[in-house]
């Protein structure tokens, strides 16, 4: 099929397959599937600029489809996902000013990449660790209410091993204090959900994509969100993230909406069902299925780090 | 048991509506990306070309309405014919 905005010939069916395929991981996860979706774009034949816009036109759709089933389940704190936004926009903004920075700077380029992979295996090895203790802790009947995450009354209620330190950060205080009685959270600063927020920008920014590898394990264990809410929550704040990244990207002649709408026949309907998929699997659980995620963030940015793409 | 049995059957029922629905919205989602490449193909490859400031939104409100105005559309219609109880 030919695709005249962006001048390329490919397979619709590798176009639906590939939407599907991320359209689950972020229904059931409420990540953007940028690692997935940007690399195939771009082994499919799609000019590097159009890879980054199109992957992220795709994510608004998907996300707006996955946000609205997890609404229907009750899984979306708007309260938190508007509050986020405030700190999402400057850090992605912050990010791709650093990537055109490091341009510049080959040798500060590969030592960032390389913190990254740190960072991103250290996330992953974290959460495999987290929830397998969290799993055993279950099974042999030792949680207690200090592991818990959110409110059982919400119907939304968590578990964690590490529950301890989001109610150690809930005790920082520096005004303004909001409540969250969505997500459980009686009272917390606003600042955590800003820089949990902005620091999830940066990487979404530097990276491309929704950065959802970063933000879902902070919601969880910063903030002490439930993993269902966070989740939920999560896709919420990509869609206006992704949106606003699909205005600018599109005004700058990197979007081909076409190839963007397939995708998203196969994106919309994957959405659905990775998002039904989390009503029948507990947040532990759900937590230890995410652990190859940030490892495939990290195989990205070395990739990028060895051939100097960047796929997004 | 009969009480498992009720709420088995009724959990069974809800997941056949949903994959029901979800087969309709895959048929809403594939013909309207048919319509917008028959009737809208030539016009939005103009405006990148022309006028990218429209093309930006325009871009934006397409995936958005295949995305969430179809998603309702079919929650409605199958509200409509949904037999009361599942």
């Amino acid at each position: 099929m030919d695709f005249p905005i962006s001048g390329t010939h490919l397979n619709p069916v590798l176009l639906i397959a590939t939407g599907l395929l991320v359209g689950v991981l972020g229904g059931f996860f409420g990540v953007g599937g940028s690692f997935l979706a940007g690399p195939a774009l771009f082994a499919f034949g799609v000019p590097m600029n159009f890879v980054v816009g199109t992957d992220l036109a795709h994510i608004v759709g998907k996300s707006i489809v996955a946000a609205q089933r997890h609404r229907k389940l009750g899984n979306v704190d708007f309260k938190l996902g508007f509050l986020m936004v405030a700190g999402t926009l400057p850090g992605v903004e912050i990010g791709a000013q650093g990537i055109q920075w490091l341009k510049t700077h080959g040798d500060v380029n590969k030592v960032v990449a390389i913190v990254f992979i740190v960072v991103l295996v250290a996330i992953s090895l974290f959460v495999a660790w987290e929830s397998l203790k969290t799993l055993k802790m279950a099974r042999d009947h030792d949680l207690n209410k200090s592991h818990s995450l959110g409110s059982a009354k919400t119907g939304k209620g968590d578990v964690s091993a590490f529950a301890g330190v989001a109610k150690q950060l809930q005790r920082f205080s520096p005004p303004p204090m909001v409540r969250l009685p969505k997500s459980g959270i009686k009272r917390i600063s606003i600042w955590p959900i800003i820089m949990v927020a902005f620091f999830g920008g940066i990487f979404s920014g530097f990276l491309g994509g929704g950065a959802g590898y970063i933000r879902l394990p902070a919601l969880v264990y910063l903030l002490g969100i439930p993993t269902h809410l966070a989740v939920g929550t999560d896709l919420f704040e990509i869609i206006i993230s992704a949106g606003y990244g699909t205005l600018t990207h599109a005004l700058k002649g990197n979007v081909d909406i076409l190839i963007a709408l397939v995708m998203h026949t196969g994106a919309a309907i994957g959405a659905q069902l990775g998002a039904t998929l989390t009503n029948y699997i507990g947040g532990p659980r759900i937590r230890l299925a995410f652990v190859p995620l940030p490892l495939a963030g990290a195989g990205l940015i070395l990739y990028t780090l060895l051939t100097g793409h960047h796929l997004g | 048991m009969r009480k498992i049995a009720r709420s088995r059957s009724k959990e069974s029922a809800s997941i056949a509506w949903f994959l029901l629905e979800l087969l309709g919205y895959a048929a809403f989602v594939v013909a309207y990306y048919f319509l917008v490449l028959h009737f809208l193909g030539g016009w939005l490859k103009h405006l990148f070309d022309e006028q990218r400031m429209v093309y930006a939104v325009t871009a934006l409100a397409l995936i958005t309405v295949q995305g969430a105005a179809l998603e309702f559309f079919t929650a409605w219609l199958f509200n409509l014919v949904r037999p009361k109880g599942k």
